[in-house]
């Protein structure tokens, strides 16, 4: 009882909190909404056992997406009451596709059931009597190594291109070049003149 | 009143069916379509841990964990873009973003 209680509490907040997503009038509700979103299917993944992947939720998309998110909102200085016209125009065609898609997706979730055979092909089954963290650490590191090292690797490629494209050099800004301090002697530097008494230069 | 697979998998329906009803709503804000697919992508993660926890099969966390990267490295990429963009036109309407000029 209590479960579905949960279930019913966390899934319904997280499914208006993902509808707010799309209609709030301005973004940096959007990115609550959102927050409030990841945060309710983290409940949702703790109802399944999947304890290290909630967490994982919450650090990766509350704290980290959701903020790069709301940085970028708040840093770039749009006009979103233009870039909402026309939401009305869109809306009966968005509203058709959504409610299509919907009903199919529920009719083959309905109509739907494991197959017979499909426990015997389990890959990796769920080790009993060790936490949900060493069970995926036993299989993400020894089966699925590769996968965890590309995984790596697009995150190292994301990285280096978010600093490509968002770099700039300003033509105007003094910067430091240390071979010039460092090649500087006292023949390109000094200049010894004679200065004649009562003359000046 | 027990909760099963089924449940679950209406959640995560009704999450990618919002996904894509906000990438048609909002046709013109990148920002919102960028979280509309961040919305899609929470549907799968649920459908993935919700038969990996059914079926007893360990595999399906292990492959949310990607699309979890891959998903954030998209993020990244994405508003990456998005402020390379507002910092050429000064606005991040989409419709002006097929000129493909640089």
């Amino acid at each position: 009882m209590i479960p579905a209680l949960f279930f019913y509490l966390f899934a319904g907040l997280c499914v208006a909190a993902g509808l707010m997503v799309i209609a709030a009038r301005n973004p940096v509700h959007s990115v609550l909404f959102l927050i409030m979103a990841f945060v309710n299917a983290a409940g949702l993944f703790l109802l399944l056992g999947a304890e290290f992947f909630a967490m994982i939720l919450i650090v990766v998309y509350v704290g980290a997406v959701a903020v790069l998110f709301l940085f970028v909102v708040m840093m770039l200085d749009v006009d979103f009451a233009e870039l909402r016209e026309g939401f009305l125009q869109y809306l009966p065609v968005g509203a058709l596709v959504g409610i299509v898609f919907l009903a199919e997706i529920l009719l083959v979730v309905g109509a739907w059931s494991i197959g017979p055979g499909i426990p015997r092909v389990i890959t990796a089954p769920i080790p009993q009597g060790v936490t949900n963290t060493e069970a995926i650490g036993l299989v993400l590191y020894t089966r699925y190594l590769y996968f965890f090292q590309a995984a790596g690797l697009v995150l190292l490629v994301a990285m280096i291109g978010a600093i490509v494209l968002t770099l700039r050099h300003k033509e105007n800004v003094k910067r430091q070049n240390i071979g010039v301090q460092v090649a500087r002697n006292p023949a390109s530097s000094i200049e010894i003149r004679q200065v004649k008494p009562g003359q000046g230069l | 009143m027990t909760i099963g697979l089924g449940h679950y998998l209406s959640v995560a329906a009704v999450l990618f069916t919002l996904g894509i009803f906000g990438i048609f709503l909002n046709r013109k804000n990148v920002i919102i379509i960028l979280m509309s697919i961040e919305l899609i992508l929470l549907a799968v993660n649920i459908n993935l841990v919700a038969f990996s926890s059914f079926m007893g099969d360990i595999v399906g966390q292990v492959f949310a964990m990607l699309v979890l990267t891959v998903a954030a490295a998209e993020a990244a990429i994405g508003l990456a873009i998005l402020v390379v963009y507002f910092r050429n036109r000064g606005s991040i309407a989409v419709e002006d973003i097929n000129l493909m000029k640089g």
